[in-house]
């Protein structure tokens, strides 16, 4: 028989206190109660797969719910879970369906084909290791700063980043392939399985020390799910401040603008990393910067994890979070909100359009900042 | 040692308890003593309903006398609970109490296993066990020690303050040390008190001063514990009375000082939300009514740096080159009455204390609405000092949250925060006041009662947890679930004040490593038995009274500051105590001298002869632990009633092996 959403992910233990929705970032803008959610598992009342509970494709695994239950239940599992479930039973719309395919057969959810993922390295000499080639130190660049013209520029300046450290590294080149971590998100088990086996014989035959990648949610996957022995992984803003503290990399330029930080929930919430990418910002000569009121750990998620970039919130009530998040920093006076997540660098910036702020803010990545001051 | 006495002399009676079915459902009784009657050594078995009622004890007395029986095997409950019971009835029979063994086939075989074949198998052994073990016993003798009729108690809070003037009534003299310019703690802090809404001050002041006029009390303010040793009856006590550089005698509190003094340092009895001088008072009813210098905070005594307080001092009782006094002191008994500090709310970033002003800790609310706070008394915000218009509160903050490690409830937040709604109302008629709960805890006398009349009084409970705190033009925003409309809320806040619970003073963890006391897992301070020990601790004539223990309120601590005083008492009043006779013990021809038994000690008990080159064991320190027997590499140290002869007979008998 099959294990009851109660036992798989232990509810008992909830007292709804609900704390959990309090946390929730979309839980005022859609009608996605995780407290309730929670509640119906431990009754065993309610829907066991997000087909019968649209509200949970709402979720955009932040993280809040789990880290801040005072009695160690993990709601945003539960939230996974039945996702899992209405995929199993082949209930899921055409968007994820999209991507998930596309995962299979290309290695990245952007329908791109796999010849095509090297691209945004035409113009640069960017290392590829041969086969077999023993890879002390990966650049691990990601589906998205691979693929989306925007996201792009985020590689390339961590490619100018470590010329000028003169950090040696090499990439996988086309052999590359998505890391999982969205697809696990949208409850594709049986898919992230298979990339996280594919994955680990990739590294292993390269003999990979140690991986930075672009984005936090790589990060995240390689760092917390994909088992023993854990991959040696850190986010490029861990790697410019320590490569800044060594004195190995220096900022000869100027960016003479006031910035504020957005922290993405993998980084953040999910891996405690805070203070990095604010060592790196207050290094970057003429740069002010200023916290918003919500930074750290009380920060606003965008809503771009969880496989929210490839799909709307069921339902939504008041403005989207990323607006929210451009208006605070317009209203801080910041020229540019940073962050150093692709997906809340996308998110945000469609938010100043949405929100009509065009031209009053731009919305860009660490390593895009850091590279200017080269 | 002699192990003389082996089975066959002796003439054993063996008793299988059915603890009503506690036992007997898993173990069937009749066999285990049908198996016992054949052992070598055994006179008789039988099996009785409840050994430890009186008949059941009866039953051993006659059996006794009737069978001449040279000892007792009971096969029962844990020794913990009922070895001193079955000791007791030995020694009415005429049989010394060492010649008694037990087996425990409850918690260790019955409660835990539901096969009863197996289990009637696993009885059979350990009775077997046991009774093999007794066939080596020896009657011993215990210790009359004698008690210094003086007791000491660490820690002045309402407790402490409480345990002494007991001791003190009682007729014995008492030590009261406490770390702090003025006795008082938490409470000395606190504005009013739940549920009787009684002025804190007016009721703890009172006992304060009867401590500072009570001939039998020693007050020593100000002073730290640096060491204990030695045990019940006998405690070496070395405490540092720290340099107040103010006479306290002559010191009458006038404060022309403190007028002159250029320093400003938080102030910690107002948590920091006021300042105070280097040379200070803590607080107006201190005691003793002296000023105490702080020399680290002091910008100097010379006069080119400052110097100011001397000059003004007309009655000339400052002095710059008082220096620390450190005194020993020899006590019988000891209270450990060490108190609680609140948890530190910075641990939960998304709360935003720390960040934002107008975000409280429930201690910093209670400084503030005082007359004797840092506003005097008038309920206002710290921002812009003005009266807030609408006030959340939040209860369990650090409590019941597995994410910062206190699992435990702190049982005073859901009441102190209806005193504090309340008093919130009291000052302000027209304010919104919101309390986020998640469980309301009201289960004291008079509590129910008091919440009943808050809420009336309109404040808004509203059933849900708090996730995050954040500001939106201006205001606080309080972001959290209404768990019974089902739905999450924002409320704005002018003022948001945090129920923090209560968790252990780091400063008790000085005094238990001196003391040897174990802590439980929510890391306070451990009682020898839960429901029947409650203020004992597992070494004896040692007591802990208050917070130290684990939170508790007023009446609580009062109640077993008075528990423990008593239990203080009771061996004072005596004169004299009883030792087992379990200790390690020394065969000095067999003792090489290697001090390897000195190193494993955990009780300091053994110390090495110079003259002689041996080892030597202190009886009323050592504890029979064992640990010495078993390190010692000549064979020279063994425990008293668990010598290797005893141990080998129970062990083979265990195992189902033989001697040779
Ligand atoms: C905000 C708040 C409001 C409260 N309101 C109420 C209320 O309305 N009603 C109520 O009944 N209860 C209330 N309580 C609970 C009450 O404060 C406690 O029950 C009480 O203070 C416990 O007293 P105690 O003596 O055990 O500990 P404490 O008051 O903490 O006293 C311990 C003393 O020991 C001293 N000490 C510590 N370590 C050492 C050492 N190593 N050497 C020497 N001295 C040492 C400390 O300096 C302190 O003076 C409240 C608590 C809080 C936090
Ligand atoms: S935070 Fe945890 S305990 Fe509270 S309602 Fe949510 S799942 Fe339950
Ligand atoms: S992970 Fe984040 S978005 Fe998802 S339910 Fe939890 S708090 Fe809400
Ligand atoms: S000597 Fe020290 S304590 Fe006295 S007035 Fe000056 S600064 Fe204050
Ligand atoms: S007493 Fe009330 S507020 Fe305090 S921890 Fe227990 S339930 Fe929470």
């Amino acid at each position: 028989m099959a294990v009851s959403l109660q036992e798989k992910y232990e509810l008992l233990g909830c007292i709804q206190c609900g704390r959990c929705t309090a946390g929730c970032p979309v839980s005022m803008r859609t009608y996605l109660n995780v407290r309730r959610v929670v509640y119906d598992g431990m009754t065993g009342v309610g829907p066991t797969d997000a087909k019968g509970r649209p509200e949970a494709w709402n979720c955009t695994t932040c993280s809040n719910c789990t880290e801040r239950c005072p009695k160690g239940v993990k709601p945003m599992e539960l939230i996974i879970g039945l996702r899992s479930a209405a995929i199993e039973k082949g209930r899921i719309e055409p968007t994820i369906r999209d991507a998930l395919e596309s995962t299979f057969k290309h290695g990245n959810p952007w329908g791109r084909i796999r010849d095509k993922r090297t691209e945004w390295a035409d113009e640069l000499s960017v290392p590829v290791a041969a086969e077999g080639e023993a890879v002390p130190f990966l650049f691990y660049v990601g589906c998205t700063p691979a693929y989306d013209p925007r996201a792009q520029s985020i590689a390339k300046a961590l490619v100018a980043l470590f010329a000028a450290a003169g950090v040696e590294y090499s990439t996988l080149g086309t052999d590359e392939s998505c890391c999982g971590n969205e697809i696990r998100r949208m409850g594709e088990d049986g898919l992230f399985e298979m990339l996280v086996e594919g994955n680990r014989e990739l590294f292993g035959g390269h003999e990979v020390g140690t991986i930075v990648t672009a984005s936090p949610h790589c990060m995240n996957t390689f760092k917390n799910e994909y088992g023993e022995p854990t991959p040696d992984v850190v986010h490029y803003s861990q790697l410019l401040a320590s490569l800044l503290e060594a004195g190995k990399l220096t900022f000869k330029g100027k960016v003479e603008k006031k910035v504020t930080f957005h922290d993405a929930c993998f980084l953040g919430k999910h891996n405690g990393i805070y203070d990095e990418p604010r060592e790196v910002l207050e290094q970057i000569p003429g740069v002010t910067f200023e916290e918003m009121d919500r930074s750290r750990e009380r920060a606003l998620c965008c809503e771009g994890g969880g496989g929210r970039m490839w799909l709307e919130a069921t339902e939504e009530r008041g403005e989207r979070l990323a607006e929210t998040r451009v208006k605070d920093a317009v209203e801080l006076g910041a020229d540019y909100l940073v962050t150093a997540c692709p997906f809340c660098l996308m998110t945000l910036e469609d938010a100043v359009k949405t929100s009509g702020n065009e031209g009053k803010i731009e919305i860009i990545d660490l390593a895009e900042l850091a590279a200017m001051a080269l | 040692m002699a192990e003389k006495s082996t089975s066959r002399e002796q003439r054993l009676g063996v008793y299988v308890c059915h603890c009503g079915v506690n036992i007997s459902h898993t173990v069937d009784v009749e066999r285990v003593a049908e198996v016992a009657a054949t052992l070598p050594g055994v006179a008789l078995a039988k099996t009785y309903p409840y050994m430890c009622s009186d008949p059941g004890q009866n039953l051993i007395c006659a059996d006794i006398k009737e069978h001449d029986l040279t000892g007792v095997v009971v096969a029962a409950c844990s020794p913990r609970m009922h070895e001193p019971t079955f000791r007791a009835a030995l020694v009415s029979a005429g049989v010394n109490p060492y010649m008694f063994e037990m087996a425990n086939i409850r918690e260790q075989c019955s409660w835990i296993h539901d096969d009863k074949e197996a289990g009637t198998e696993k009885a059979i052994d350990l009775m077997r066990s046991a009774v093999a073990r007794a066939g080596y016993l020896e009657g011993l003798t215990e210790r009359e020690i004698d008690v210094t009729p003086e007791a000491l108690v660490i820690g002045g809070g309402i407790a402490g303050i409480q345990a002494a003037l007991d001791i003190a009534e009682a007729g014995f003299k008492v030590h009261l040390v406490e770390k702090e310019p003025s006795i008082g703690g938490r409470m000395a802090q606190l504005d009013k008190t739940f549920p009787t809404l009684d002025c804190s001050a007016c009721i703890l002041t009172p006992k304060m001063v009867d401590v500072s006029r009570h001939p039998n009390i020693n007050l020593m303010t100000y002073s730290d514990i640096e060491d204990i040793s030695g045990y019940v009856g006998s405690f070496t006590v070395t405490i540092r009375k720290r340099a107040r550089y103010v006479d306290v005698d002559e010191c009458t509190a006038c404060g022309d000082c403190v007028d002159v003094c250029p320093v400003a340092v938080p102030n910690e009895f107002d948590e920091g939300l006021a300042t105070r001088k280097a040379i200070y008072q803590s607080f107006p009813q201190a005691v003793p009514a002296a000023y105490v210098l702080n020399m680290d905070e002091c910008l100097g005594t010379n006069p080119i740096a400052c110097g100011k307080c001397l000059e003004a001092c007309d009655k000339q009782c400052i002095d710059y080159d008082a220096k620390d006094e450190v005194v020993e002191i020899k006590v019988g008994t000891i209270i450990v009455a060490t108190g609680m500090d609140i948890f530190d709310a910075t641990e939960i970033g998304a709360l935003g204390y720390g960040r934002y002003d107008d975000i409280l800790t429930s201690l910093e609310f209670e400084r503030l609405v005082s007359a004797g706070g840092p506003t005097g008394g008038e309920l206002v915000r710290f921002s812009d000092r003005e009266a807030p218009k609408s006030v959340v509160f939040l209860q369990c903050v650090g409590s019941r949250d597995a994410t910062v490690g206190n699992e435990y409830c702190s049982r005073v937040c859901c009441m102190y925060t209806a005193k504090q709604a309340h008093l919130v109302r009291e000052k302000l008629p027209d304010a919104e006041i919101t309390v986020f709960y998640t469980d309301i805890r009201a289960f004291g006398k008079g509590f129910e009662e008091f919440y009943d009349r808050v809420r009336k009084e309109r404040v808004i409970y509203r059933r849900g947890s708090v996730s995050e705190i954040y500001r939106r033009k201006g205001r606080l925003i309080v972001r959290g679930d209404d768990t019974l409309m089902g739905e999450p809320v924002e409320i704005e806040a002018d003022m948001v004040v945090l129920a923090v619970g209560l968790v252990p003073r780091p400063e008790t963890d000085g005094v238990a490593s001196f003391l040897k006391l174990s802590k439980s897992s929510d890391r306070f301070l451990m009682e020898a038995h839960p429901k029947l020990r409650p203020v004992d601790t597992a070494v004896e004539g040692v007591f802990v009274a208050g917070c130290c223990q684990g939170p508790k309120d007023i009446p609580d601590a009062v109640a077993q500051a008075k528990a423990a005083s008593s239990s203080a008492i009771a061996p004072m009043a005596r004169g004299t105590v009883r030792m087992e006779a379990i200790s390690a013990k020394v065969d000095e021809d067999m003792c090489s001298g290697c001090r390897i038994c000195v190193s494993v000690c955990p009780y300091e008990a053994i110390t090495y002869d110079e003259k002689d080159k041996v080892s030597r064991v202190n009886e009323a320190l050592c504890k029979g632990c064992g640990t010495c027997g078993a390190a010692c590499p000549s064979g020279a140290m063994s425990t008293i009633h668990f010598t290797s002869g005893q141990m080998r007979a129970q062990v083979l008998a265990l195992i189902g092996g033989s001697d040779d």
